[in-house]
């Protein structure tokens, strides 16, 4: 008796050590309950991004109503953002405290940090293919689309290690809003794909000034030829379109190279000469291109109403803007023919929680965000597309499509023309590798450009040295030698430590030894019956 | 044999154990953390021998993007974020702005408003308001508040940028309707086109000798749990109120405003 006790303590002690090391706090994982309990009564809340636009707000809020008059027993309560960086890092705050919201607007880059190391983001597969709840599913109490009306390239964003954890809510990409008049009035003609070296050369002689200080092309004091509000986005979208290495799937950084440093080189130059500046060191693109002080400004399409002589929406007074023809134009290539752009834009990921039937009210309140009648209106309100042929089909956004320039607000033309060129350019469209760490790296990308603009400015030497000292500094700043553990596919762990090791062969020691002692006992046992017998 | 066992059993949850204290101590996740381990500025001083402190009118003739040395008194925090600071400072002579300066959550509490500071940056221009990006500073010894200066005559004149940045007041000024995107009169918007919610930054509009100002009660710099905040949120257009407040920049005067009470 006392062996067995032995025994069964010593298989205790063996599997202790492959349980008892995983996180305390790990949330259960969730699986869709048969039937939405109506009876009760679900508080749910929805973090949500706007563009600081009053009509968006206002698109959540009649969602938000619409949807509880369909499921009165769902209170769903709003909380507004304008920065994604502070949502992600309200939510990192409260994946501690197990205080997360329901639903909320994110960036896949964001839901692979969310999802390291608990299951605090519910995987959507199930849910997407439940016959009742799921997309396009019989039980729903509005119209929502079926999986195969999400585009395609838009879900697939949504996805990491395999499954669904978001769905898309809004696209956009970047785009050049360029002053055409200054183009021409410096004897060019506007090409109907940018180059780099058209920009450049263009900004470059729009960088030119007289001997007062007065530049030629504007008469003004301030001209910034060429601005960028995204520096990581750029950085990105020019390795891209090098075909040069940024990342592998599964995490491991290769932007630290030859092609990037090139691109900082080039940056150095044009900033030295004045031809460009970004966002964070001068202002926002649009205050510079609506008061005749830029040449091309580029932005999301999702910022389209605030550019141009006659955009709606401004932060200048009107004293300060200049009439121009306002072209838009994709981000500029290094191969024309082969356009290449990021894609970029909300989705939208739901929390896990204790209570399945929370999780499904949340979820039925995404999915609602996809319906037409959501889809449309959001869409209109920016240079943003519907994520869903459902809606993009439907004779209601075909016609806002076809109506560009009647007026300067729902269809002001620059906002149309910035819809139009991504709904033209979905197929050149790219995203990065989402995996943890995936969003310092980002960072990192924006952060050389702006280190080496910043440097030029305060007239420091961009050379092989500043590039080799720039890349350590990133590395260790953005932890990029710490990347990739919820990477896509198979990772690399490198060689087990010294303790593991010795944990593993002490098990195995263990195993052997009750395997020759259990074959002691059936032998002794057998010969014993042997015995008896004879 | 039953020593052997028993001598496993102990070693096996000996080693389990230690197993699971290593993971006790989660891998620092790069995106939780602040993103650098800055040198506490505090606690390295500049060498004193090659320290020039520039006067108030030195740094206002500096070129944009040159080194500056100033030395200045707190006289508000706007906002602390992965070791970055956000401070309203001013000394006899004029004011200015520190936008995000390296600061450790440590130090960021020892800034209190009179706290005189050696603060090493960049002089730096975004969007009209001049300010110094990227300062490293030491606390050193003495102590300055600064009284809010009326700059109610000054609004509409150029003499109104020389104050860029300092503590002034607004006086005897009246409520204007504000419209929101939606066309709706309102008192104040949340946002600047009311697509905020409370929280938000707080934008109003007062008058003075005809002509209408906007002014914000910058959400970081003063929350919904302050005393300004719910003042203005009590305004009703036609309200006579004097303010104080920081003369902040962007794309034209836009003053912080802190205090708002009912005109004397």
């Amino acid at each position: 008796m006392k062996r067995r006790l032995l025994i069964l303590l010593l298989i205790f002690s063996m599997v202790l050590p492959l349980s008892g090391c995983h996180g305390a706090q790990r949330m259960v994982g969730f699986t869709v309950p048969e039937e939405f309990d109506t009876s009760r009564e679900y508080e749910i809340t929805f973090w949500a991004k706007n563009d600081t636009n009053k009509a968006q707000t206002r698109i959540y809020e009649t969602a938000i109503e619409r949807f509880q008059e369909l499921y009165p027993n769902v209170t769903v309560n709003l909380r507004l953002y304008t920065d994604y960086g502070r949502i992600y890092n309200d939510v990192i705050t409260n994946i501690s405290t197990n205080t997360t919201p329901n639903v909320c607007i994110t960036y896949p880059d964001h839901i692979a940090t969310y999802i390291t190391g608990q299951e605090s983001v519910v995987a959507l597969d199930q849910l997407f293919a439940d016959e009742r709840y799921g997309l396009g599913g019989s039980d729903l109490r509005y119209e929502g689309p079926l999986q195969e009306e999400i585009i395609p390239q838009f879900l697939s964003e949504c996805a990491i290690n395999g499954a669904y954890y978001a769905i898309p809510y809004m696209r956009s990409t970047e785009a050049c809003y360029i002053n055409k008049t200054y183009v021409e009035a410096l004897g060019y003609t506007l090409p109907e794909v940018l180059t780099w070296d058209f920009v450049w050369e263009v900004s470059e002689a729009a960088a030119k000034k007289d001997s007062e200080g007065t530049y030629l092309l504007n008469g003004q004091k301030v001209m910034i030829p060429f601005i960028y509000k995204s520096t990581d986005n750029m950085m990105i979208q020019m390795l891209r379109q090098k075909e040069a290495d940024y990342s592998t799937p599964q995490g491991n950084i290769l932007i630290f190279n030859d092609t990037t440093r090139e691109l900082l080189f080039t940056v150095a130059d044009h900033v030295k000469t004045g031809a460009f500046s970004t966002f964070k060191i001068s202002s926002y693109p649009a205050n510079f291109l609506n008061a005749g002080q830029c040449v091309f400004a580029v932005d999301s399409t999702a910022g389209a109403t605030w550019m141009g002589s006659n955009a709606p929406l401004s932060d200048i007074s009107e004293d300060k803007l200049v009439d121009f023809e306002t072209a838009v134009r994709p981000v500029p290539q290094f191969d024309p023919d082969n356009p290449q752009m990021i894609s970029q834009g909300p989705s939208v990921c739901v929390f896990n929680k204790e209570d399945p039937q929370e999780v499904l009210a949340s979820w039925l309140f995404a999915q609602y965000l996809l319906t037409n009648e959501v889809q449309i209106a959001y869409a209109q309100t920016e240079g943003y597309v519907p994520v869903t042929s459902k809606a993009r089909n439907t004779a209601e956004y075909q016609d806002y499509l076809s109506r560009g320039g009647e007026n300067n607000k729902l269809y002001y033309d620059v906002k149309l023309q910035a819809t139009q060129l991504l709904l033209d350019h979905v197929e050149d469209t790219f995203v990065t590798p989402v995996f943890s760490g995936s969003a310092s790296l980002r960072d990192a990308a924006g952060q050389m450009i702006e280190t080496a603009a910043k440097s030029v400015r305060r007239k420091i030497t961009v050379d092989d040295a500043f590039i080799d000292e720039l890349y350590e500094e990133m590395n260790a700043l953005y932890h990029l030698d710490q990347t990739g553990s919820a990477g896509q596919g198979k990772t690399e762990f490198g060689p087990l430590p010294t303790t593991a090791k010795i944990l593993l062969g002490t098990l195995g020691i263990a195993w052997l030894l009750m395997g020759i002692y259990t074959g002691r006992e059936i032998w002794k046992k057998r010969k014993a019956v042997k015995t008896d017998s004879h | 044999m039953k020593k052997i066992i028993a001598l496993l059993l102990a070693l096996v949850m000996a080693l389990a154990m230690m197993g699971c204290a290593a993971t006790e101590e989660p891998a620092e996740d790069p995106a939780e953390e602040p993103a650098v381990e800055e040198e506490t500025p505090a606690e390295e001083p500049a060498e004193e021998s090659e320290v020039v402190v520039m006067s108030h009118a030195d740094y206002m003739a500096a070129e944009l993007d040159t080194q500056v040395v100033i030395e200045t008194y707190v006289q508000d925090k706007q906002s602390w974020w992965e070791d970055k600071a956000t401070v309203y400072t001013q000394d006899e002579d004029g004011a200015y702005f520190l936008y995000e300066m390296n600061c450790s959550a440590e130090d960021y509490e020892k800034l209190v408003p009179g706290t005189k500071i050696r603060v090493t940056g960049h002089k730096t221009e975004w969007a009209g308001e001049i300010e110094i990006m990227d300062g490293t500073f030491e606390i050193i010894e003495g102590n300055y508040i600064a009284e809010p200066v009326d700059a109610t005559v000054w609004l509409g004149t150029d003499e109104l940028i020389a104050h860029q940045n300092e503590l002034v007041s607004f006086k005897g000024m009246t409520v204007e309707a504000s419209i929101d995107a939606d066309g709706n009169e309102a008192a104040f918007l949340y946002s600047w086109d009311g697509s905020g919610e409370d929280g938000s930054d707080l934008y109003f509009n007062a008058s003075v000798n005809g002509q209408t100002y906007t002014f914000t009660v910058e959400s970081y710099l003063r929350d919904n749990t302050t005393d300004v905040y719910a003042a203005v949120k009590a305004l009703q257009v036609g309200d006579v109120i004097d303010m104080e407040g920081f003369l902040y920049w962007y794309e034209g005067v836009n003053p912080h405003i802190t205090v708002v009470t009912a005109a004397e």
